[in-house]
C-alpha cells in the first residue's frame, strides 16, 4: 500500500518557511553531542571502584540482587544456591564466553533442566523457564541499568519472558552513564548495532494500581546481577 | 459545535462535584510530584538540562523534514517497513490491510496513545480481530470500557476496590484487595496472549534519525513481549517524535523518567533498529513503523505554537495542573488531556470546538515551569484565546471590552464608574442569579465580593493628606 510520503514531506516543508520564536531565554547550550550532558545529569565517579559502589546502591534502590564474585565457581554456587531457595525447575541460557563458563557447573543440580536457546527455541518452553540466564552489553553505574542486546543477551525475549532474569557480566563492562554505553556499543558494533537494544533498571514493575509498587508486572520478578572481576 | 462545550461544563459539574475522587486522584497526583522534586534534585543542574532537550528537540523538529528522511533511509536499509500516514484513515487502513494480508487473528497492543488517537481499537475489532491491550493500566481501561483518564497513568482514578469488582465480572476471578493479587491477575491472563498473537502493535518514545531506531519506554515489560513475539510488529508514532542523534537518549531518557514518574530511568528503555537480522536469535519478521501526521503539520505551520510538538508525554505538566487535579481526565473528552491537551488539541480537532479548553486555566503556569522541554505551555492557552477571538468575535465580548477601554483610558469616566459602583451592587439582589444578572455565570456557585466604598485613588489622596 502506497503512502502519503511526498504530501507529508511537502506539508512539513511549507510548514517550515517559516522559522519558530524561541520563546524562553536563550539557551547558551550548543547541544550537538552528548558530552556536556554529562555535567548536568546526576555525578557518577571516574574510578571504576566508585562505579560499582554506586551501582550496589541504585540496585537496592531498584530491588535489584546485586552480587559481586570472586570468582566463576562463586557465581556458579550462588546461582546454585537461588535454584534451590526457588525451587527453579527450568533455566534458559544461550552461548556467551561468560555463560559457557558459570551455567554447565549447574548440570550437577538435581531436577533442573537447561535449555539453551540456539537458532531457535520454542516460546511455551522459554515462558514455562522459571529463570533466564544472560550477558549483557555494560553495566550503568549512574542508574543501576544493564544494557542488553539481541547479539549479546541471547536475543529478545531470554531477558524478559522467564520469571527470573540472571545477569552475568564482568567488571570491565561496568560505564558511568548511558552516553558511554551508546559509545560502547558503537565500538563494537562498527558495520551496524543489534537490531534490538535495552537498558533494564531492575526488575518489571508497576504502580498503576493506587501507586503501590509491584514488581513482575509482565517481565521478570527478579533480577539478579553476578560481577564477575 | 456547543455540544462540546455542553459536554465539557456539565461532565466539569459532575466530577467536580465527586470531592471523594477529587481527593484520592489529588493524593496520587502529589505523589507524583514529590518524587519528581526528589529526583530532580540529583541532577547536577535541571535547569541546563531542560536548556539542552529543549535546543535538541527545536533542532529536530526544525528540519523534521530531513531528520525523518534519514530515519527512514537507515531503518529500511535493514528491512524494516515505512509507512507515511496523513490521517487517521489511512493510518487505520493500512494497520488492516496488514492484518487481513497476513491472516492475522489475535493482537497484542502495548500503551500507544496515537492508537486511542485514531480509535485503532474499534476499527480492528470491527473487522472481528481479537484486540488485547497489555499495559496494566490500558487493561484495566479496555475492560471497563472507558479511554485513559491520564495519557501517562491510565488508570490513576480507579481505587483497588473497582478494579477488583471489575475483573471478578470480566474475568471471573476472585475479589481481592491486594494490588499484588490484581497484577498476578492480569500477568498470567496476558501471558498467552503475547504468545498467541500473530501480530503485536506498539506506539514509540523517540524516533532517532542517525541510527534508524525507535525507542519505547516502558515499566512492565508488556512492549518489550509486544515486539519480541509477534510475527509481526507495528510501531505507531507521531511524526514528531523526531530525536536527531542516538546519543541525545542519554538526556533524554532521564529526563522523560524523572519528569514522568520520578524515576532515575524507566524500568525498560529499549532501542528497535528493525525486524530479526541474520545472526539474531528471535525478534519478528516484518517491523512497521507508521509515522502519523494526522494534523500535527497544521500546528508545524503555526511558528509561534510549534513547539508544543517538542513535548514528549512526560505528563508532568497534568501532575501539577490545578485544573487536572480538580476536572480530572475524562472531562477534557480529548485524547491527550491536560495543559498540553488544551494547547494541541485545538490545531488537531477544530479551535472553535476546543478553544473552550484553553479558556478552562487558571494561567499560574505551573505547566510550563515543570516542563522538561520548556514549552511555553500557558502562554499558548493564552494564544489559542486571542486567535479564536480573532478568527470568530463573539458580538457580546466586543461590547463589554469597548466598554472597557472607554472607561479605562478616561480617568474621570473610571472615577465616576467606582463612585457608582457600591450602588449598583445595592441593586443587585434585584435582579441576582436571573437572566438580567450580567455577572451569573460567577454568582450562580459563589458570591460576589462586595465592591470598596472608596476607590483606591481617594483612599491614597486621603492617607497623604493625614500625614502631611
Ligand atoms: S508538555 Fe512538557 S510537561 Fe507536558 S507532557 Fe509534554 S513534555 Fe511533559
Amino acid at each position: 500500500m502506497k503512502g502519503d510520503r511526498e504530501k507529508v514531506l511537502a506539508r512539513i516543508r511549507e510548514a517550515l518557511v517559516l522559522s519558530a520564536p524561541h520563546h524562553d531565554e536563550p539557551v547558551g547550550v550548543k547541544a550537538t553531542s552528548s558530552a556536556p550532558f554529562r555535567a548536568w545529569l546526576p555525578p557518577v565517579g571516574e574510578a571504576i571502584g566508585e562505579q560499582v559502589v554506586l551501582f550496589a546502591r541504585q540496585s537496592e534502590v531498584l530491588k535489584t540482587e546485586f552480587l559481586e564474585c570472586a570468582d566463576v565457581a562463586v557465581a556458579a554456587a550462588h546461582l546454585a544456591k537461588l535454584a534451590a531457595e526457588n525451587g527453579w525447575k527450568r533455566l534458559a541460557w544461550h552461548a556467551g564466553a561468560l555463560n559457557e563458563g558459570v551455567v554447565p557447573h549447574l548440570s550437577s543440580v538435581p531436577g533442573l533442566e537447561l535449555l539453551k536457546v540456539g537458532a531457535g527455541y520454542d516460546p511455551d518452553a522459554l515462558e514455562a523457564c522459571d529463570a533466564g540466564i544472560t550477558e549483557c552489553e555494560t553495566l550503568v553505574a549512574q542508574t543501576g541499568s544493564v544494557m542488553v542486546s539481541a547479539l549479546s543477551s541471547g536475543g529478545r525475549a531470554l531477558s524478559v519472558l522467564p520469571h527470573h532474569h540472571v545477569v552475568v557480566a564482568r567488571r570491565e563492562q561496568m560505564v558511568s552513564d548511558l552516553a558511554e554505553s551508546y559509545a560502547r556499543v558503537e565500538k563494537r558494533y562498527p558495520g551496524g548495532l543489534p537490531s534490538f537494544l535495552s537498558f533494564i533498571s531492575g526488575p518489571s514493575r508497576t504502580g498503576d494500581i493506587e501507586r503501590i509498587l509491584v514488581l513482575g508486572a509482565h517481565g521478570p520478578k527478579k533480577l539478579t546481577v553476578l560481577l564477575l572481576p | 459545535m456547543s455540544q462540546i462545550l455542553d459536554q465539557f461544563q456539565s461532565d466539569t459539574a459532575r466530577t467536580t462535584a465527586d470531592v471523594p475522587r477529587r481527593a484520592f486522584v489529588r493524593k496520587a497526583l502529589r505523589g507524583y510530584e514529590v518524587k519528581r522534586d526528589e529526583t530532580k534534585a540529583t541532577f547536577t543542574d535541571w535547569q541546563r538540562a531542560r536548556n539542552a532537550a529543549s535546543a535538541i528537540k527545536y533542532e529536530g523538529v526544525n528540519h523534521l523534514d530531513r531528520y525523518l528522511q534519514e530515519f527512514e533511509e537507515k531503518f529500511t536499509a535493514r528491512g524494516g517497513k515505512v509507512y507515511w500516514a496523513s490521517n487517521a484513515a489511512q493510518a487505520r487502513e493500512y494497520i488492516l490491510g496488514l492484518a487481513r494480508d497476513r491472516g492475522v487473528k489475535s493482537i497484542v497492543k502495548s500503551k500507544a496513545m496515537t492508537s486511542e488517537e485514531i480509535h485503532l481499537n474499534a476499527a480492528l475489532e470491527k473487522e472481528g480481530y481479537e484486540v488485547v491491550e497489555s499495559d496494566l493500566g490500558e487493561f484495566i481501561q479496555q475492560l471497563k470500557k472507558e479511554p485513559p483518564y491520564h495519557f501517562v497513568f491510565p488508570c490513576m482514578h480507579l481505587k483497588r476496590g473497582e478494579i477488583s469488582a471489575l475483573f471478578e465480572k470480566e474475568l471471573g476471578t476472585a475479589p481481592t484487595d491486594s494490588p499484588e493479587e490484581l497484577t498476578q491477575i492480569a500477568r498470567r491472563f496476558l501471558r498467552r496472549q503475547y504468545l498467541k498473537a500473530d501480530m503485536g502493535i506498539s506506539g514509540g518514545n523517540f524516533i532517532v534519525a542517525d541510527r534508524g531506531v525507535i525507542s519505547i519506554t516502558e515499566n512492565e515489560g508488556n512492549a518489550r513481549l509486544t515486539t519480541a513475539m509477534p510475527k509481526i510488529h507495528v510501531a505507531l508514532i507521531g511524526i514528531e517524535k523526531i530525536l536527531p542523534r542516538m546519543e541525545d537518549l542519554a538526556l533524554f531518557l532521564p529526563m522523560l523518567a524523572t519528569a514522568g514518574t520520578g524515576q532515575h530511568l524507566t524500568c525498560y528503555n529499549s532501542m528497535y533498529g528493525g525486524p530479526r537480522q541474520p545472526g539474531e536469535i528471535d525478534g519478528p519478521e516484518e517491523f512497521h513503523v507508521v509515522l502519523l501526521d494526522n494534523h500535527r503539520t497544521r500546528l508545524l505551520a503555526d511558528p509561534e505554537q510549534r513547539d508544543a510538538l517538542h513535548c514528549i508525554r512526560c505528563g508532568a505538566c497534568l501532575n501539577v495542573c490545578p485544573i487536572f487535579k480538580n476536572i480530572g481526565g475524562h472531562a477534557y473528552g480529548t485524547t491527550y488531556q491536560g495543559p498540553i491537551g488544551s494547547v494541541i488539541t485545538p490545531h488537531f480537532r477544530g479551535l472553535q470546538d476546543w478553544k473552550h479548553l484553553s479558556g478552562a486555566s487558571s494561567l499560574c503556569g505551573a505547566c510550563t515551569e515543570t516542563c522538561p522541554v520548556k514549552i511555553d505551555i500557558h502562554h499558548h492557552l493564552l494564544r489559542n484565546r486571542r486567535n479564536a477571538a480573532a478568527q470568530k468575535p463573539v458580538w457580546w465580548e466586543r461590547i463589554v471590552w469597548f466598554g472597557y477601554v472607554q472607561t479605562m483610558t478616561r480617568p474621570w469616566l473610571l472615577r465616576i464608574a467606582t463612585k457608582l459602583a457600591p450602588f449598583a451592587q445595592k441593586l443587585h439582589p434585584l435582579v441576582l442569579g436571573g437572566v438580567f444578572d450580567p455577572v451569573r455565570a460567577w454568582t450562580k456557585s459563589r458570591e460576589f465580593p462586595e465592591v470598596a466604598g472608596e476607590s483606591f485613588h481617594d483612599w491614597w489622596k486621603k492617607r497623604k493628606a493625614k500625614k502631611s
